[in-house]
């Protein structure tokens, strides 16, 4: 795999959410993604900024489009600081959520994305990293 | 702060997303929402997002609350000109929005709203009928 473009953000207050979306949406129109495509990669990217605001106060985010097979993709990596996840299976799971909501951000982000990587260690941290495809269904 | 504009029609409330609404938007519409329908009695409130290009859980969340506090106050809750590119993401998210209505634009909003609180659509004819 081969990185063409790459940019660093810092995620640190709520209006940066918006800003990050409308980059990785810059992003994946420059590629050539349909909008359904687009539109899976923002809302995914949208879940995992807010989660990284959520539990660890913010952490960076970062935009690539790379190439793999000829084929370009746009893959963005979110990486805090923070707490990390104990279980990330039990992470994983729909509906599993230590902040009283629906659950959904980390298998739903899974699911909109067509490569999805999560680490995490107590204490340290977590970064998780997706990509889509130009093509990817 | 910015604010989004709440309009009334008849028993009715409409209120038309034009951006993509960050957190604090958002809930204050959630609020504003809340007060008009208590304030107003109002009997339905129709949201169109036909300009809204993302809904993640957040704004899932938004909608839901909007529905379900409008419930409790006999009001119910109709999501307009939701963009097929923004539904197809929400069901593979797994977000599933409990109460709340869907309509292809206004005007079929504005139909399922009176359908739903009982309301018969208007006979035209009657109408000139009665005006003669
Ligand atoms: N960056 C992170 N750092 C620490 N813990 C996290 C992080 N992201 C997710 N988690 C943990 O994983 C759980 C599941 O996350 P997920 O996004 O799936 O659901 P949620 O944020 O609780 O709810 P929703 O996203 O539906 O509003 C969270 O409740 C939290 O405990
Ligand atoms: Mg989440």
């Amino acid at each position: 795999m081969m990185t063409l473009t790459k940019e660093k953000l810092t995620i640190l207050r709520e209006p940066d959410v918006i800003f990050f979306r409308n980059k990785a949406k810059e992003y994946a129109v420059k590629i050539g993604m349909s909008l359904v495509g687009q539109t899976k990669l923002i809302t995914a990217a949208s879940e995992l900024v807010r989660n990284m605001l959520r539990y660890a106060n913010g952490g960076e985010a970062i935009l690539e489009i790379v190439v793999r097979n000829n084929i370009k993709g746009v893959r963005l990596t979110f990486a805090d600081k923070g707490p990390g996840i104990k279980d990330v299976k039990q992470a994983m799971q729909d509906g599993f959520s230590t902040g009283k909501s629906l659950g959904l951000g980390l298998p739903g982000a899974k699911r909109l994305s067509n490569e999805f990587d999560l680490k995490s260690e107590v204490g340290k941290g977590t970064t998780v990293t997706i990509i889509r495809w130009k093509n990817g269904l | 702060m910015d604010k989004i504009p709440i309009l009334k029609m008849g028993e009715f409330l409409l209120v038309t997303i034009q951006v993509d609404l960050y957190d604090r938007l958002a809930l204050a519409l959630e609020n504003d929402l809340i007060n008009m329908v208590s304030k107003t009695e109002a009997r339905g409130v129709l949201i169109d997002i036909s300009a809204v290009s993302i809904v993640d859980s957040f704004m899932g969340r938004i909608l839901g609350n909007i529905a379900s506090m409008s419930k409790i106050m006999d009001a119910e809750t109709v999501v307009v000109g939701m963009q097929p590119a923004v539904a197809i993401t929400l069901v593979e998210l797994g977000l599933t929005l409990t109460g709340v209505y869907t309509a292809l634009d206004v005007e079929k909003g504005m139909e399922l709203l009176r359908s739903k609180i009982g309301y018969l659509p208007l006979d035209e004819e009657n109408l000139y009928d009665d005006l003669n």
